[in-house]
């Protein structure tokens, strides 16, 4: 009357009285791996009462994985070298992630694959300045604007052996150009300078030209998304916004100094940013002039190019600080500033299509390729990789407003003279000038 | 289908007009060829009609799907999930929703919480899938399960687990403390007579068996099942697997009690000169050493919840300690007399304390109250919980253990077993049935079926890992140690907001600045046209918007008035239950 089970089969014995027993007995086989060759079994319980200290086991965590970020924080991947003068002006191509056009102060435009790092065509554009560059949306031609008053159109392919290098089309301007874009899906461009003009390709005047009492523009683009409206920022501290199939301009904001540039946000049709003189970026909601939607400090000079991330949600700007700062678009300080030694003013900066990359170029004539995150790991990951940068990444986001990991995520080695600027002196008695927030500080008027 | 279209097809009736949706943009425009027969016509209404109907419940529809067969599915949606399971997995309850206007705060959460709610609902749904299950001990109706001796029960299970009951008969240098490794596999024994010997129990293999020739007054395993801590005579010593001396440690004398803290690998020792002091077994240094004025400290155990130290004292208090603070977290007198041991269960939630006045007790440690006394006649001198939450206690030479202690008042040990001699160290073994019993006549293996958890955690501890699986685990077990800085009496303290550091530093913020940036923005009429924006019709507006504040303002305190109410209701509810219950003086009263 006494059964005896092997191994764990028999869940219980009926024993002389009637006696119900079972005891843990676990077969081994169950739990270690049949061969070499096998992958080593794990099995998982995932009962709270056997994983006691459970926050301050994900906060070690979290510590241990910013730490990590900050040790593997490398961004600069290369620098492209073999321009002659500053870096003035980047175009990314429409169509290939790989190809980057640059214009220099001294006229010269250069093609660059980026996948090698080389340069892979050199080509005199124009006589001082290339003040603009951009490709066309199919990605076969590009345009290029300069300080002799003339546009021209350039094929993407390279000439062959012995062949000049020649424009497609040439446009004699009456006024030097100091900007140019091109719509999303038509053959028209935009340029800027004592007027903005609306150009067909076919044609060698404007089909429309917009003033309104400026002599001078700094920048044009279009709207990404709206593709009929434009922004542009002008010398006399404005903003004006245009659409292209109205013969006069919308409205106009006027700020306390002058924007150099601005850039449309590409996942929001009326969010614009433009990069301003007095050290900040300003995001507007085109709607609502009155006041912008986010003032983004944190630049110690005039900030001189901005461009968005094609996700929409952050952007990258360019300053005569020699530094790059990236901010997300609802943030008021930058999540990261990138430098080097050797970089000078930063006059123009582009966020990859993919994303990934932001390539800047500067004063002392070099382009530099950086990464978005500085942390992120190139190239393919496994699964597993990506699981732990995942598991990793969330726990940053959970634990981030704990002092200690904040204090480590945020620190970055800076040039002294950034502590002097943020923290400089105040002049005036606290409590003699009114308080008003920064959104309504730097707004003068919106003219309609 | 059929029945409908025989109605459309006879040309005597009144022609059913079908109800149609009306014909949107975005719909094939329906080509309807009416020279046609009815039938045709018939079905492509129907057709419309069903396709309507489809838009407009597209998830009802679902739970009564037909098959490909035409039959239905008799069990929709997904399986249930036991609402106990649920709970057994549910860290926390769901947050109140923010007012409307913090939009993005309010997404956040429904976005945490979606997540949250998708684990724990995975969470439970795994459980069933565990393949062990807990082990049990039913005797025959009126019969005791406490009477029956551990030579049926091994008799009974199988083979291996019969081998798990076993005597060891070490009568020389006894008696013996006793404690496994994190993992169950390995059993440490020290003899107060200096005898030293590690061993895998279940394949009796030996690892080291040595005699330090000193005095032994506990030991214990540390992180992993290659170092050991042993308390002698004067010194901790520190031991590998192969009994070759690692350290001795010089700063801490006389201990009499270690802890092993595994997830913050800490040391925590108790000394006859009464300190305290926590070794970190990862850095060789000492974190903390409390002088706790309290006398010889012989009692000992950990909260293994929240890492806390609760030391018991002769003069029938017992004192919960962490390495942050210099005093007593918590001081509770609990017996009149000495304490002569303490066991808190694996969650945190109880206490059991035994004492010279031959006491029992349970405690909630959350609230720091009593739950429940026993009186034992012998009193009992050893106790250990194990992680199921039986309890065992040893009175003399006699271990018994307790099933529910806490939950329902208990009249008899669910097991008792009678050793050689009495018994000085007791401990439960983990995710096996089994009770190491060290007595002054040797080792016994008790089977206590019931007694350990079924289903481990493999990367937890895992009792059939590798050689490569250990390294790898004690390289991650390295990383994630948490500080000793963050022992608390609450571990998910970490996980809150700190609302006093906010308010304060909002407090200097609004100091410093002269005006409060979180204030709530001042209500600006927007200005409209067609004469909207009279100074009458903007005075209006503002009166409307003040208006509604105070409502809001007016409606809380309301409500905070109501709740109030009805606490106050219940607790006179409670008490005045309380006064109806007869008591035996009442006949006497008038």
């Amino acid at each position: 009357y006494a059964k005896l089970s092997t191994h764990g089969c028999i869940s219980y014995v009926v024993f002389r009285f009637q006696m119900k027993v079972k005891v843990l007995s676990r077969n081994p086989d169950d739990y270690v791996r049949e061969t070499k060759l096998d992958i080593q079994r794990v099995p998982r319980n995932y009962d709270p009462s056997l994983h006691p200290f459970e926050v301050s086991r994900e906060y070690t965590r979290a510590l241990n994985a910013t730490k990590l970020e900050r040790v593997f924080a490398k961004p600069f991947l290369a620098s492209l070298d073999g321009h002659r003068d500053g870096v003035n002006c980047l175009a990314k191509h429409t169509q290939s992630l790989s190809t980057l056009l640059s214009g220099s102060c001294d006229g010269e435009l250069k093609v660059w694959d980026l996948t090698k790092r080389e340069c892979v065509r050199t080509l005199q554009a124009h006589e001082g300045f290339i003040r603009g560059v951009v490709v066309r949306y199919c990605g076969t031609s590009f345009f290029t604007v300069g300080d002799d008053k003339t546009i021209k159109q350039w094929t993407m392919e390279t000439p062959g052996y012995g062949e000049e290098e020649e424009p497609l089309n040439t446009i004699l301007g009456k006024t030097v150009f100091t900007g140019l874009d091109h719509h999303q899906n038509k053959s028209v461009f935009a340029t800027c300078g004592q007027q903005v003009d609306i150009w067909d390709e076919q044609r060698s005047s404007p089909i429309r030209s917009f003033s309104w009492g400026v002599d001078s523009f700094s920048s044009i683009r279009f709207n990404p998304v709206e593709t009929d409206l434009l922004g542009s920022c002008a010398s006399d501290r404005s903003i004006i916004l245009y659409d292209m199939r109205e013969s006069t301009p919308l409205k106009k904001v006027v700020m306390t100094m002058r924007s150099n540039t601005l850039c449309w946000n590409p996942m929001e049709a009326f969010h614009f940013t433009c990069a301003n003189e007095d050290y900040n970026l300003y995001t507007y909601d085109m709607r609502f002039l009155e006041k912008p939607i986010k003032v983004h400090m944190d630049h110690v000079s005039a900030v001189l190019d901005v461009d968005y991330s094609p996700t929409g949600q952050e952007f990258v700007s360019a300053s005569f600080d020699k530094t790059i700062r990236i901010f997300p678009k609802n943030d008021g300080h930058s999540r990261e500033v990138y430098h080097t030694k050797r970089m000078q003013h930063v006059i123009c900066v582009k966020w990859s299509s993919d994303s990934k990359y932001i390539l800047s170029g500067s004063d002392e004539m070099n382009i530099r390729l950086w990464k978005a995150n500085a942390a992120e790991k190139l190239g393919v990951l496994s699964h597993r990789e990506r699981e732990a940068a995942n598991y990793s990444q969330k726990l940053k986001e959970k634990f981030q407003h704990h002092p200690q990991i904040r204090r480590i995520a945020r620190h970055r080695h800076l040039p002294k003279i950034f502590s002097f600027y943020r923290f400089g002196f105040s002049s005036t008695k606290p409590g003699s000038v009114p308080v008003l927030s920064e959104k309504e500080k730097h707004v003068v008027s919106v003219v309609k | 289908m059929k029945s409908k279209a025989t109605f459309t097809d006879s040309h005597v009736e009144k022609k059913i007009k079908v109800k149609r949706p009306s014909v949107r943009y975005w719909n094939e425009p329906q080509k309807e060829d009416k020279s046609r027969d009815g039938e045709n016509t018939g079905e492509a209404a129907v057709q419309q009609d069903r396709r309507a109907k489809k838009r407009k419940q597209k998830d009802e529809t679902s739970a009564e799907k037909k098959l490909f067969s035409e039959k239905s599915d008799p069990f929709p949606g997904s399986a249930p999930i036991p609402k106990d399971r649920l709970q057994k997995f549910k860290r926390k309850d769901k947050i109140t929703k923010p007012p409307r206007h913090y939009r993005k705060l309010k997404q956040v959460i429904t976005r945490s919480e979606e997540a949250s709610d998708l684990a724990l609902k995975q969470a439970a749904r795994f459980d069933l899938l565990l393949p062990e299950d807990a082990g049990f001990l039913e005797g025959d109706e009126d019969e005791d399960t406490c009477t029956i001796s551990q030579e049926d029960i091994a008799e009974a299970v199988d083979i291996t687990s019969g081998a798990k009951y076993f005597n060891l008969k070490l009568t020389q240098f006894g008696p013996y403390r006793v404690d496994y490794s994190k993992t169950g596999r390995q059993l440490l024994l020290g003899g107060r007579r200096g005898h030293l010997a590690c061993f895998d129990w279940q394949t009796k293999q030996l690892m080291c068996e040595i005699n330090v020739m000193e005095s032994i007054s506990d030991v214990k395993w540390l992180h992993t099942d290659s170092m050991f801590a042993v308390a002698q005579k004067q010194w901790l010593y520190v031991y590998d697997s192969n009994g070759i001396e690692l350290h001795c440690i010089r700063k801490f004398n006389d201990v009499l009690r270690m802890q092993f803290l595994p997830y913050h690998f800490l040391l925590a020792t108790a000394s006859a000169t009464s300190f305290l002091q926590y070794l970190d077994v990862s850095t060789g240094k000492e974190v903390a050493a409390i002088c706790t004025k309290t006398g010889r400290l012989d009692v000992m155990c950990q909260n293994p919840h929240n890492a806390i130290i609760h030391l018991g004292h002769s003069n029938g208090t017992v004192t919960l300690w962490s390495p942050n603070q210099k005093e007593a977290l918590v001081k509770m007198l609990c017996h009149q007399g000495g304490v002569r041991s303490v066991a808190v269960d694996k969650m945190g939630n109880y206490m059991v304390t035994s004492g010279m006045d031959k006491k029992l007790k349970v405690f909630d440690i959350r609230a720091l109250k009593p739950l429940t006394s026993y009186f034992l006649p012998a009193g009992a001198s050893c106790l250990s919980l194990s992680q199921r939450g039986l309890l065992s206690a040893a009175t003399g030479d006699v271990v018994q253990v307790y099933r529910d202690v806490w939950s329902t008042p208990v009249t008899k040990p669910y097991m008792a077993h009678r050793v050689r001699g009495s018994v000085w160290g007791l401990q439960f073994c983990p995710f096996e049935d089994v009770l190491g019993v060290g007595h002054g006549e040797g080792f016994t293996s008790m089977l206590v079926p019931g007694a350990g958890e079924p289903n481990f955690d493999g990367l937890d501890a895992n009792p059939y890992r590798s050689a490569k699986q250990r390294q790898e685990w004690e390289v991650k077990a390295l990383l994630e140690k948490i500080q000793p800085e963050l022992i608390s009496l609450d571990p998910t303290d970490l996980g809150r907001v700190d609302r006093a550091t906010f308010e304060q530093r909002h407090q200097e913020k609004v100091q410093s600045l002269g005006f409060d940036p979180h204030a709530k923005e001042k209500f600006v009429p927007k200005f409209k046209k067609k004469g909207r924006s009279s100074a009458g019709a903007v005075e209006r507006r503002k009166k409307q918007v003040a208006h509604v504040d105070q409502r809001d303002v007016i409606r809380k305190s309301v409500e905070d008035k109501v709740k109030m109410e009805e606490q106050q209701k219940r607790k006179e509810a409670k008490k005045a239950a309380l006064s109806r219950r007869k008591s035996a003086l009442d006949r006497f009263k008038k």
